[in-house]
């Protein structure tokens, strides 16, 4: 298949470029075809890969948002499985690369596909999947749906393969993790780009795993609440992490600058948009102009922000 | 990348046909880009309006659509009603969109005199899909105008952002009036443009009870009433296809200093009802 051979060609070549680390033995018998994903060491025993921002596609595989794994002494714990079955196995060849730990957690950070198509592949692997108490629910409503739409871009190869998989451990509130002498805090939020969000914090090296909770780069995508959002960057502003793995964007990224742009986001979107409401403007008009000027920030704006606009035309207009 | 995909050439529209045809039985042929022929609706027609001959609407009904659905959970449409002589007014519209599980979005009927001269709502659209509006005028005939509507990109689905709110505020009703633009004309010759949003998940029944693993039963806004005093403005027959938080902005012949009445009810018999005063001064 093509996407081996430009993996081999161009992953695995950067991969042993910046890593130096040569396939182990055990990673190839485990992962037969998998070319490991080309991730960094973001800090000791954390490492993560940085998706291109763009749309899932057969060309890239899935490969859009940021995924990565922590090893602690006894396990491995895993966020996010990537936007494809292929992505999935090539993580596990990233983590078989790194250690033999057994991988003992997958955690989704929320719904969407780039983050949870690669689940499947971790199925033989014996991982619990781990996910917000709101995720089943989501899945299940749109589980199917995603399977249908992401056809057309992603080609029926890349498909054959995928499932929804939901959590089976899930979480409530906030809930410690351990890993062998590391703990993981994970922590369910409120509604915001998702009504399912999930972070993950690493308290031995302050590495903040955001999830989509914060987009560099990437147009944030509101698929939850976009006061939800705003009211909640606060709280997730006073988490005391040295550097984040944002959903999307640079990894790792400054913590807490890296929330600053999608919160100037919001903030034009949200004024903009409650002046249209005042005015009177019908949602099919506010929704071409709000925000243009955030165009020249980011990437894929035209992509998503007129469904931005009406999502929040949508929600503000029962302020 | 997906955004701009189109259908140019026989190959994509037979990949296309194979996606759409695994799904749902009967499915729009792709033709080209932006007037497929639609094999859905001529076995939905009959299912519908039986053997009555629909004739086109010439303006008497028009819809307007964005071309691509940007939140398939939430697309805008607006329907513009001109009536004449011959034709005489609208008795009902029917709205349809042709690949939806459940088709047929709403039937909207109008009162004698409430002159509805425009009707904009918000719809699910699951897969690319023609939306039509069919209207039944006095004279008995039934005419058809459509626009086609594609598929969103992205990780937008035809579900609930936020299924916690939405519950919590079940049937929490709000109502806008818009002051007409044009100044100068007597208040009881122009028409009152108005907005009525009814707070209710208007969920499709597909989803699963995640204790029971049963399904959990459909649960939306069937019936809906709208009056002015004692006449009728509009009534609605809705389906799942009508997005979560119904929204219907609207402009029709109102009479100042009489109450706005709204009646609503759901598939689980729960009932909603909420007044406003109109004052001539908000006309």
């Amino acid at each position: 298949m093509s996407h081996a051979t430009r993996r081999n060609i161009l992953k695995t070549g950067i991969f042993f470029a910046c890593c130096g680390v040569p396939h182990t033995r055990a990673a190839l018998a485990w992962s037969m075809s998998a070319d490991p994903l080309p991730v960094k060491q973001v800090a000791d025993g954390v490492f993560a890969f940085a998706g291109a921002p763009a749309m899932m596609t057969r060309q890239n595989e899935g490969e859009i948002c940021n995924v990565g794994f922590i090893i602690g002494d006894d396990s491995v714990a895993v966020i996010d499985s990537g936007g494809s079955v292929v992505e999935g196995k090539a993580l596990i060849g990233a983590i078989r690369a790194k250690t033999d730990r057994p991988v003992r957690y997958l955690i989704n950070t929320h719904m969407h596909p780039d983050h949870l198509f690669g689940n499947a592949a971790f199925k033989s692997s014996g991982a619990t999947v781990v996910g917000h108490h709101n995720l089943p629910r989501a899945l299940e409503s749109r589980g199917t749906y995603y399977l249908q739409s992401y056809r057309e871009a992603m080609g029926d190869d890349l498909m054959a393969d995928i499932r929804i998989v939901p959590p089976t451990k899930l979480i409530t509130d906030e809930e410690d993790l351990d890993i062998g002498n590391r703990k993981l805090t994970l922590r369910a939020w409120k509604a915001a780009h998702t009504d399912n969000d999930l972070s993950v914090f690493d308290h031995k090296t302050g590495v903040l795993f955001t999830g989509d909770l914060c987009f560099i780069d990437h147009l944030p995508t509101i698929d939850g609440s976009l006061l939800g959002w705003i009211a909640q960057l606060d709280i997730l502003n006073g988490i005391k992490a040295k550097f984040a793995v944002p959903g999307h964007g640079a990894v790792p990224s400054p913590w807490p600058q890296a929330l600053e742009a999608e919160r100037r986001y919001f903030d034009v979107l949200a004024s903009d948009i409650r002046r249209a409401i005042a005015d009177g403007v019908p949602m099919t008009n506010a929704v071409k102009s709000a925000a243009q000027r955030e165009r020249a920030n980011w990437k894929l704006f035209d992509e998503y922000n007129q469904r931005n606009a009406i999502a929040a035309f949508a929600e503000l207009e029962w302020e | 990348m997906f955004a701009t995909i189109q259908l140019r050439n026989p190959l994509v529209a037979v990949v296309l046909f194979a996606f759409f045809g695994s799904a749902i039985s009967s499915s729009a042929w792709a033709q080209n880009a932006d007037s497929p022929e639609s094999t859905t609706w001529s076995s939905l027609k009959g299912d519908v309006f039986g053997q009555k001959f629909i004739e086109p609407a010439n303006g008497i009904v028009s819809i307007e659509a964005p071309k691509r659905a940007e939140d398939a959970a939430i697309v805008p449409i607006d329907l513009h009603f001109k009536t004449d002589a011959a034709s005489g007014r609208i008795k009902t519209v029917t709205l349809i969109v042709d690949e939806n599980p459940s088709p047929v979005a709403a039937v909207f009927r109008f009162g004698v005199d409430a002159g509805v001269t425009h009707l904009a709502t918000r719809l699910r659209v699951n897969a690319y899909s023609y939306v039509r509006a069919i209207a039944e005028t006095e004279d008995g005939k039934l005419r058809m105008t459509e626009t086609f509507v594609k598929a969103s990109g992205g990780c937008s689905a035809p579900a609930m952002k936020n299924s916690d709110e939405a519950l919590a505020n079940l049937g929490k009703m709000k109502l806008r009036v818009f002051s007409s633009k044009s100044s100068g004309m007597e208040p009881m010759t122009r028409a009152t443009e108005m907005q009525l949003m009814i707070r209710h998940p208007n969920n499709s029944g597909l989803q699963m009870d995640q204790v029971t693993r049963y399904y959990i039963p459909a649960h939306f806004i069937q019936g809906l009433i709208v009056s002015q005093g004692n006449r009728l403005i509009m009534s609605m027959e809705g389906g799942i296809s009508i997005s979560e938080d119904p929204n219907f902005r609207f402009e029709f012949d109102a009479k100042p200093g009489e109450d706005v009445k709204v009646e609503a009810s759901d598939t689980e018999g729960k009932k909603f009802q909420d007044e406003w005063p109109l004052a001539s001064s908000s006309l």
